[in-house]
């Protein structure tokens, strides 16, 4: 990768009490790249996350996120980034359209603009038909690619992706890796954390999170060589068998 | 037996790790018996009074100085002039002005002096009180010129039962209780079924080996351990710290108790097949229960001054009966022999209640 | 601005495509006003009084007579002793009983005095002596007329001072003028209150508070957006109730009514605020419930509805300073009832605004976007 670097950590390190829940990461994002932040549940990845979008406050080490500082310009960062969390994060008493309005409203899109995004938004996802539809009666697949694309709403150069596929079906989580390459295609950076395995390999380059620590960290490719393996699958579990930390 | 048991188990956990909540329902009712108990009067004193003394006469101090004697009133202005007397209620200053008009030695004297009591009536029964212990105070003031010995012809001896030092305490604990059990049995246990539905978790339970009967059971038995606590709590604080009497059998209390709770619980289980969310079980519990509770069941008003159509609908709030039952065994050591209609009433309301809210909740089970 | 506004089109959808929700804000507290009015009332009537009459004489039925005459109370009759007439009151089938003894006539006539007995139950300690006030002045009025068959009616001792009472601002008594304004005050609270401090964690609980957290929404324009809603609908409501209130109870309305609605406004931004501070500092709906409630009791016990401030002991009325209930329901009696101008309720105001401001840094302060 050539492009510049977006997401720059340099021993980011976040304590609580006495435990180490990330411990001094180092890593480098470019432009256009898709990172997998890899690692077993309560590696880490989440609070790693949230230091890097503002959620939460480091302890020590140092980050940039777009060029900005995560310690005092948080709240630049978030104008520059779009972000998709875990748990589902549109509201089910809305619509589509409404669901689309509020969050590009919240993210300041001039209302003309928000009109012709909405429009080639709404027909990429085939939803024509259910722009005032309640989400609650939408099929989970739809909502998620939904979620993904009103994150996407004010056209962030970054976008952080907590676990997106979570409890979909195969062939929704194949259309939405398609949207992420179509987001890198056109220069956005994508971060996200995944435990499917099959998912790394779809990743430009990833990385494996093991008891706070950046246990491992290239292209998927190399990583097989390295560890003299067929797949990330195996990878990982060479890795996280010396996991001490478990859920 | 086992799921059963590992269920209760659940349904404690989350009551006891909620450390905030049980907080507030054991610190609510200590702190409603010390605010009813010592803040909240229905005796009228030291109530503030203005004088318009237009006469300044020996006479006149005389009775101004006797009104101010006891602690009844407290002075707070002396007027100038009758357009003051608008002034000083509009900026709610006094609840009543004494206005004595010029001569009034002279009058006095010939028999035919007079004292307006202005009272600001806004608040009708303050108003009527206030009047009242003034009207009283200027006849004791005006007996000490007479010479006449009047003997009473009618003498009236009164005995107040129950209560001889009318006690506002003695009056609410038993209220509170109710209050209390209800708001624990029936607003929590709604609330707590809606909480399950709203995060997908009541599903789980639905699925589970565990048949409906045993899910609401489940539900039903922490929260009825719950409110016996806080219950015996208020009662036990009602009891040392403001010496209510305990007249009664503390069997017969308990027995009357667990019916209440099975009532409540019923009616918080109704409850949460209507809800879907805690917002709307807690607004439905606040409406449809609460607030009917604490105003219609005899707790702070009493129902028998109401106007017949509230009178006959304060019937089927089972708060009310459950009052009259708790004041009858604790204050007066009533028995079954002379409680027994209201316990009817109970047990009517339970069985058709918790009838009622088993088959809906089976029904959403299909 | 426009941050702003897309929040509050986004809360009022939420609330206005909530059916359940709906009848529960708008309809069940005017509904509970219109009944509870009826309900909150310290007035006596319907007192059931048992007479013992042992003489039954014509002398002992006229003073029963005069009870049974007087719209106050129930009378019955029991022709067995004292002592049924006591068990009558332990199980609660009267609330007075009145012993009238043998020789009560005889009495009268040779002595010029006859003493009775009143046995009352005074678990209600406010009602017991409101029922021996009224019963002594039906006692006293009977008194007269005994004086006036013994003695003639140039007899009656006339009092040296006349007392003149006069009931300013409610001439015919009607405690619904003072309950209504009142308890609509309460009534709105309670909505305004238990709305606001369950919405922000609501979202905490289902999750779409972290994708509003990572969004460049400043923290007082989420604050705004949030208590905006709950701001109109309260006024709404109490708007409503107020014309309820003229129409069915035709409460008077002296003063100026937008005097009233700026204070309301400056009010509900305390209320509100304390919700939405409940609600930052809340993990779950249920303790933002049950925090709230804990407040919503303290103040409405402390506020003067139902009981008068000036009744309270010192303590608890240094409590009252620090209860912004307490000037609302003060406010409002002042402003409909007697017509109190600006200057007459500006400590009130002063006091008010002091909270708002406190109230509002503080929810805008302990709204934490990240940890």
């Amino acid at each position: 990768m050539t492009g510049a670097i977006t997401i720059h950590a340099k021993a980011l390190t976040k304590r609580f009490g006495a435990f180490t829940a990330v411990d001094a990461i180092d890593l480098d994002v470019h432009a256009g790249e898709i990172f997998g932040f890899l690692g077993a549940n309560g590696a880490g990845k989440t609070t790693a996350m949230k230091m890097l979008i503002g959620l939460l406050m480091p302890t020590a080490g140092e980050a940039r996120v777009a060029g900005y500082d995560v310690y005092t310009q948080s709240e630049a960062i978030k104008r520059s980034i779009g972000y998709m969390g875990q748990r589902f994060s549109l509201y089910n008493d809305l619509t589509v359209l409404e669901n689309i309005q509020f969050y590009g409203g919240v993210y300041g899109v001039p209302p003309a603009e928000l009109k012709r995004r909405t429009d080639s938004l709404v027909h990429d996802l085939g939803l024509k038909e259910h722009v005032n539809t309640r989400l609650q009666s939408l099929p989970l697949g739809w909502k998620q690619k939904l979620a993904f694309s009103v994150a996407m709403i004010h056209e962030p150069k970054i976008i952080f992706l907590d676990e997106p596929t979570g409890g979909v079906d195969l062939i929704t989580r194949r259309q939405f890796w398609e949207l992420i390459y179509a987001a890198s295609a056109k220069g956005v950076t994508v971060f996200v954390t995944t435990h499917y395995m099959d998912e790394a390999e779809y990743c430009h380059r990833a990385s494996i999170m093991v008891d706070g620590v950046m246990a491992a960290c290239d292209t998927p490719a190399a990583l097989k060589e390295q560890f003299k393996v067929k797949t990330m699958d195996e990878v990982f579990y060479q890795l996280a068998r010396s996991a001490q930390r478990a859920e | 037996m086992k799921t059963f048991r590992a269920f209760i188990h659940k349904e404690f956990l989350h009551i006891l790790r909620d450390r905030r909540t049980l907080l507030v329902l054991f610190g609510m009712p200590v702190l409603q018996i010390v605010l009813f108990g010592y803040a909240i009067n229905t005796e009228v004193k030291e109530a503030n009074v203005a004088v318009l003394d237009q006469s300044r006469d020996e006479r006149s101090v005389s009775l101004v100085n006797a009104l101010f004697s006891a602690n009844w009133f407290r002075p707070v202005e002396t007027l100038k002039s009758p357009a003051d007397i608008d002034r000083v209620f509009k900026a709610g200053k006094a609840k009543m002005v004494v206005e004595i008009g010029p001569d009034f030695a002279k009058r006095f004297a010939e028999g035919r002096a007079q004292i307006a009591l202005i009272a600001d009536a806004s608040d009708p029964n303050t108003a009527k009180v206030v009047t009242g212990y003034a009207a009283q105070m200027i006849a004791q003031w005006s007996r000490r010129f007479s010479t006449e010995h009047t003997v009473e012809v009618l003498p009236v001896e009164y005995r107040m039962h129950y209560n001889p030092e009318m006690k506002s305490v003695f009056l609410f604990v038993p209220g509170v209780i109710t209050v209390i059990l209800m708001l624990v049995s029936a607003m929590l246990t709604s609330i707590s079924i809606a909480r399950e539905k709203e995060h997908g978790t009541m599903e789980v339970m639905l699925v589970s080996p565990l048949r409906p009967g045993m899910i609401v059971l489940g539900k039903a038995v922490p929260y009825l351990v719950l409110s016996l606590l806080n219950a015996a709590f208020v009662l036990v604080i009602g009891l040392l710290l403001f010496g209510v009497p305990m007249n009664g059998s503390y069997l017969l209390l308990l027995l009357e108790g667990l019916l209440f709770i099975l009532t409540s619980l019923s009616l918080g289980l109704l409850f949460s097949t209507i809800a879907k969310t805690q917002q709307e079980a807690l607004m439905l519990s606040l409406f449809v229960l609460m607030m009917p509770t604490i105003l219609l069941s005899g707790f702070i008003f009493p129902t028998s001054s109401m106007p017949w159509a509230l009178r006959a609908f304060s019937n089927i709030i089972p708060a009310k009966h459950f009052i009259i039952i708790l004041r009858g065994i604790m204050l007066k050591g009533n028995g079954v022999a002379v409680l027994w209609p209201q316990t009817l009433v109970l047990a009517g309301m339970c069985t058709v209640l918790l009838g009622i809210s088993i088959k809906k909740f089976n029904v959403r089970l299909q | 601005m426009r941050t702003v506004l897309v929040l509050l089109r986004k809360e009022f959808l939420q609330i206005f495509r909530n059916k359940a929700m709906l009848p529960i804000i708008f309809v069940a507290p005017l509904a509970q006003l219109l009944i509870l009015v009826h309900a909150a009332d310290f007035e006596v009537r319907n007192v059931r009084l048992l007479v013992s009459d042992m003489d039954r004489s014509t002398a002992s039925r006229a003073l029963a007579e005069r009870f049974n005459a007087s719209d106050r109370f129930h009378v019955s009759f029991t022709a067995q002793g004292f002592d049924a007439g006591m068990h009558a009151l332990d199980a609660g089938a009267t609330d007075a009983l009145l012993r009238i003894p043998v020789h009560f006539e005889q009495d009268l006539g040779r002595k010029g005095s006859a003493p009775l007995m009143l046995d009352l139950n005074g678990v209600d300690g406010q009602y017991a002596s409101l029922v021996l006030l009224y019963s002594r002045q039906i006692i006293a009025n009977e008194q007269v007329h005994v004086i006036q068959r013994m003695h003639g009616s140039a007899n009656v001792p006339r009092p040296p001072v006349e007392v003149i009472p006069r009931y300013w601002y409610n001439l015919r008594m009607n405690y619904k003028n003072l309950m209504v304004p009142g308890l609509l005050v309460v009534l709105v609270t309670l909505v305004g209150m238990f709305l606001s401090s369950m919405n922000i964690v609501r979202e905490k609980e289902i999750g779409t508070i972290e994708q509003i957290n990572v969004a460049p929404i400043k923290k007082w324009q989420f604050i705004l957006g949030k208590l905006l809603p709950f701001w109109f609908i309260s006024l709404f409501l109490l708007a409503a109730g107020l014309v309820l209130g003229k129409l069915i109870f035709d409460i008077p309305i002296e003063g100026s009514v937008p005097l009233l609605f700026a204070f309301a406004a400056v009010y509900l931004w305390v209320m509100l605020g304390l919700g939405l501070f409940i609600s930052t500092v809340s993990d779950t709906q249920q303790q933002s419930m049950f925090l709230s409630w804990f407040f919503l009791v303290i103040f409405i016990l402390l506020s003067g509805l139902f009981t008068p401030i000036d009744n309270m002991p010192h303590w608890a009325q240094v409590i009252t300073w620090f209860n912004p209930v307490s000037y609302f329901v003060d406010v409002v009696r002042l402003v409909l009832l007697k017509g109190s101008s600006f200057t007459d309720i500006a400590g009130h105001f002063a006091a008010i605004a002091a909270f708002a401001v406190a109230v509002n840094a503080g929810a805008v302060l302990n709204y934490r976007k990240r940890a």
